[in-house]
């Protein structure tokens, strides 16, 4: 990977879904996460992440998301994804509650 | 690669107890989070999919996909997918099982369903042990392993669970494992879309029950042993016959085109309506 691909994501960890199995940390090609103090993961050197998804595609508790960087102020909602601000999104403990879909029978 | 996570969480329960049951390091999670992509690579809308499993480690899956799930008894779980499929065959059916609830107790509905070739898309969750009842051999245990009843290694041989069911007469035969998750969502996406009875193994580690006792020191040994024991079926010379050094064939094993049981009873169905008329 060119270096030119290096530091567009933002890696985020949520710690409460986390259960420490190291998978991310083992197999990250970049070795962007590390176990912590509690033996969960969490984000060493996010600018190291080539995005190659690996962690997002094995975490078996959905603990892990990779999401691009904005430019835009924090707070507005990023353009290019479904989430709602990845800057926010950095520090939670767990992953936000699915968008609620539209009942399609009101009445009901 | 963006937005996965987010697409996962859009299916699941949020109101259930989350983290999920399985273990740290159990590649269960992991072949949800494969079945929710391909289920969503396929624009199925979540109504039309119905998730059945049986009893184990494997039925808690069914508590936590917002699909139609039916969380059925111990290795029945083909027979109510089997009756959910006739009666409506619009569905899609999924059933998730385990190794014990597949081949142990539920083994001659798994081949009787692979006879019939009934369309429904059966997920045979691999871990070679029963881990939610403490650790037993099962039928998959392969010879030698040690587990709780077996300590000083199983003297039975395993079940090749993708020959016994191209054998029986399945349509679709694939065997995947949790480390290979980009081929696990092309194989469970295909599975899906096949008209007959469609059967993919997954092999999926069970850290706590089983590789403790077989020298596996964690999660992420199984998962270095599960990339390097593997072979991609096309590369072998020789396909129908295993490889001498060991390795696990992965891949497709059968994929022919035949009509499932359900398409068969309705063209009956419609050619004695019309001789009654």
């Amino acid at each position: 990977m060119s270096k030119k691909q290096k530091g567009q994501t933002r890696v985020c960890v949520y710690p409460d879904w986390c259960k420490g199995c190291g998978l991310c940390v083992a197999f990250c090609p970049a070795k962007v996460l590390v176990l912590n103090a509690f033996g969960k993961s969490e984000v060493a050197n996010e600018d190291e992440c080539i995005n190659c998804g690996f962690c997002e595609l094995h975490c078996p508790d959905f603990a892990i998301a990779i999401k691009p960087r904005t430019r835009s102020a924090p707070g507005q909602p990023d353009p290019r994804s479904g989430w709602s601000d990845p800057e926010a999104e950095h520090g939670r403990a767990s992953p936000p509650e699915p968008t609620p879909e539209p009942n399609p029978n009101p009445e009901e | 690669m963006a937005d996965v996570t987010q697409l996962i969480h859009d299916y699941l329960r949020h109101n259930k107890k989350f983290p999920h049951v399985f273990c740290a390091g159990c590649g269960h999670g992991i072949v949800l989070g494969s079945l929710i992509r391909s289920v969503h690579a396929l624009g199925l809308p979540k109504d039309d999919v119905v998730l059945v499993a049986g009893i184990g480690c494997s039925g808690r899956m069914a508590v936590y996909v917002d699909f139609n799930t039916v969380h059925t008894t111990h290795g029945r779980a083909l027979t109510f997918a089997t009756g959910i499929k006739m009666a409506n065959p619009k569905l899609k059916v999924i059933c998730v099982m385990g190794d014990g609830d597949a081949l142990s107790i539920g083994g001659n509905h798994l081949i009787h369903a692979a006879r019939r070739n009934i369309g429904v898309t059966a997920l045979i969750l691999n871990n070679q042990i029963y881990g939610m009842t403490g650790g037993q051999c099962s039928s998959a245990t392969p010879q030698g392993d040690i587990s709780m009843t077996t300590p000083f290694g199983s003297l039975e041989k395993a079940f090749d669970i993708a020959d016994m069911c191209k054998a029986a007469g399945a349509s679709y035969v694939a065997r995947g494992t949790s480390f290979h998750a980009i081929q696990l969502d092309r194989l469970i996406s295909s599975a899906i879309m096949h008209p007959g009875f469609s059967v993919v193994e997954v092999f999926s580690p069970c850290p706590t029950q089983y590789g403790r006792k077989n020298k596996f020191r964690n999660a992420v040994d199984m998962y270095k042993w599960l990339k390097s024991n593997t072979v991609k079926v096309e590369t072998l010379k020789e396909p129908d016959r295993k490889p001498e050094d060991g390795r696990i064939p992965i891949g497709v094993f059968r994929d022919v085109e035949e009509p499932g049981l359900e398409e068969r009873y309705f063209e009956l169905q419609r050619k004695l309506m019309g001789q009654n008329r």
